[in-house]
């Protein structure tokens, strides 16, 4: 006999995403790396940007106060990777919702409006696909967002949206034509209108699963900027921005180099994993073969 | 095969016209010039130096001379660097370039497809799980962060390699940059042949091989690899953007005189006919990568051809 479950969908893939430990653990370490972003600049005596004279390039010591160790200028790289933190996920965030805004709107308005409109939107959508779009994200970052942190999170976001546009279409296909959004046609509801109440809603769920796979990529394209000097600018710490100075100093502070990018490879590992395990939560076909 | 091949070729036009379009204008109405310096020049010497270069002409108009000398393959003088037309340049650092790509293409293909089979052959066991921590690392972690990395461990420390240049591409210059590049695109490719090769081991046709009493090796070698390598094809045109733009980071990283280093310091100078040259070029690139992969999926797959 065929057990039929009858639980929500999300709260069963609650329950598997849990089970998963690899994401379980990838999830917690992720929150604990917020935490620690969030109150352990205030555990250091120093500020991210105070120069120490009498600690120079000290490797990291857990007994003196420089935990991580300083930079060549002497600021602590404790400090210094806590803030490239915060601001790597702050832009991500902020951009992963420029994206998803942008996407749903392009997405929504091209599946259900239809037609020779729907065409000339996704065929846009190919086009963009096929340029290599970090090369958009560097002009548009040296031309619009050097240093200047809004405008760096609404570039990198105004790349990410294309493969939400397409999936937002893909399902407003499928929302079209179901009898409520008749319904809401046949009532008089203009477009504007079915598109805000009736289509958005229902698409929240599918928006939201992909929203979480994109945020490893806007940190991504924000570390890779700043890596490149296009992104954050000094005295303020990126995580692509003190690898860069980590790189350059290696022979002689190899700690500058290895602090930061491992920090940024645990984030990336661990947001890469916390999408795995819920693209598996939620694809029943996966269920089965396990 | 050949109405499919043509209609892809065509396709190719109209995007890179958007391209050119799109991006001509955006390096153009971004703020700032090319000769804004620190030390302003005098109006007179300005004046004449936007004559010469065409900037006191309408936007629109420069557009279509710049059209124009792009069809007959001219992308101009560079602005920053005034000894070079941006072709010069982007032909000396090309091969660099090159080089590079196309082995960390071959790398990838190489070293995934053979580890993506093994972790079929192997589902479930130890070697299975090794793979797969490789791939799950090699794909999240960016080149910024490997090349260093790789740098700092096999150079300073072990002093195997040299920490970055180039030496005529002599083959122990080459081997960090290769592998920090082609290595996420081999993990890529191996996840992918991973999945496609167990979905056809587990169908019919495979079924009904061995039913005939075929060997593994002639099942696996004749009748599945060709179907499960049909998403690595339709990678491959990614992949091939993944390698140009990611080239970029790995000369930076390993000081390689290729082209990568133009767009950025193009980019930052305002040195509009370098920006677009490394557009133009990087993007034909792209496409046409892109539409040999479409091609070679075409051949594969013939269903694909008649849609």
């Amino acid at each position: 006999m065929i057990e039929i479950s009858s639980q929500p969908l999300w709260r069963r893939a609650g329950r598997r995403f849990c089970g998963d430990g690899k994401a379980l653990v990838a999830g917690v370490l992720v929150a604990l790396i917020a935490l620690l972003a969030i109150v352990g600049p205030s555990l250091s005596p120093f500020r991210y940007d105070a120069l120490d004279w009498h600690h120079l390039a000290v490797p990291p010591q857990l007994q003196s106060s420089h935990w991580l160790g300083t930079d060549r200028l002497g600021r602590d790289l404790f400090v210094r990777t806590l803030y490239g933190v915060r601001i790597s996920l702050v832009i991500g965030l902020l951009a992963t919702a420029v994206s998803v805004i942008i996407g749903l709107a392009w997405g929504s308005i091209a599946g259900y409006v239809g037609g020779r409109t729907d065409d000339l939107m996704m065929r846009f959508v190919d086009v963009l696909y096929a340029l290599p779009y970090l090369f958009l994200v560097i002009i548009f970052a040296t031309f619009f967002g050097r240093g200047n942190l809004i405008g760096l999170f609404l570039v990198i976001g105004a790349v990410g949206w294309l493969t939400t546009a397409r999936i937002v279409r893909g399902q407003t296909l499928a929302l079209k034509r179901r009898e409520f959004i008749e319904a809401a046609r046949a009532t008089g509801v203009g477009t504007p209108g079915i598109l805000l109440r009736h289509v958005i809603p229902n698409l929240i769920g599918p928006v939201a699963l992909y929203a979480t796979l994109t945020i490893p990529d806007m940190i991504l394209f924000e570390s890779f900027l700043s890596f490149l000097g296009l992104g954050v600018q000094e005295p303020l710490a990126s995580l692509g921005s003190l690898i860069n100075g980590g790189a350059q100093e290696m022979q002689a502070a190899p700690w500058m180099l290895v602090v930061p990018a491992l920090v940024l490879s645990v984030l990336l590992l661990c947001f890469n994993l916390i999408g795995d395990g819920l693209r598996d939560a939620l694809d029943p076909s996966t269920s089965a073969e396990r | 095969m050949l109405a499919y091949t043509l209609r892809r070729f065509l396709g190719l036009l109209p995007a890179l016209f958007v391209i050119i379009t799109v991006s001509f204008f955006l390096v153009r109405l971004a703020p700032g010039g090319p000769f804004d310096q620190e030390r302003t020049l005098p109006p007179q010497v300005r004046a004449n130096l936007d004559r010469v270069y065409g900037l006191d002409q309408p936007l629109a108009l420069q557009y279509v001379h710049y059209l124009s000398r792009l069809v007959r393959g001219d992308l101009g003088p560079s602005f920053k660097l005034p000894d070079f037309s941006v072709s010069e340049l982007i032909v000396a650092g090309l091969p660099v370039s090159a080089t590079l790509g196309g082995l960390a293409l071959l790398l990838a293909l190489l070293l995934g497809i053979p580890l993506g089979v093994a972790a079929a052959l192997w589902h479930g066991r130890p070697a299975d799980f090794g793979i797969a921590g490789f791939v799950a690392l090699a794909v999240a972690l960016p080149s910024f962060v490997t090349g260093p990395l790789l740098a700092l461990i096999f150079g300073l420390y072990l002093h195997w390699l040299p920490v970055g240049g180039w030496e005529e591409g002599s083959p122990r210059y080459l081997i960090l940059p290769v592998l920090t590049l082609g290595l996420p695109v081999a993990a890529y490719v191996a996840r992918l042949t991973r999945g496609g090769l167990l979905e056809v081991l587990r169908s019919n046709h495979i079924r009904t091989a061995r039913a005939r009493g075929l060997g593994e090796a002639r099942i696996l070698l004749r009748h599945a690899l060709r179907p499960a390598l049909l998403p690595v094809v339709s990678y491959l045109g990614p992949a091939a953007a993944f390698v140009v733009t990611g080239s970029l980071v790995v000369e930076t990283v390993f000081a390689l005189p290729g082209t990568g280093r133009y767009l950025v310091q193009g980019a930052i100078n305002r040195d509009y006919t370098l920006v677009m040259g490394m557009i133009v070029v990087y993007g034909v690139l792209t496409l046409l990568l892109n539409f040999a992969a479409d091609v070679v999926y075409g051949w594969l797959d013939p269903r694909v051809r008649h849609d």
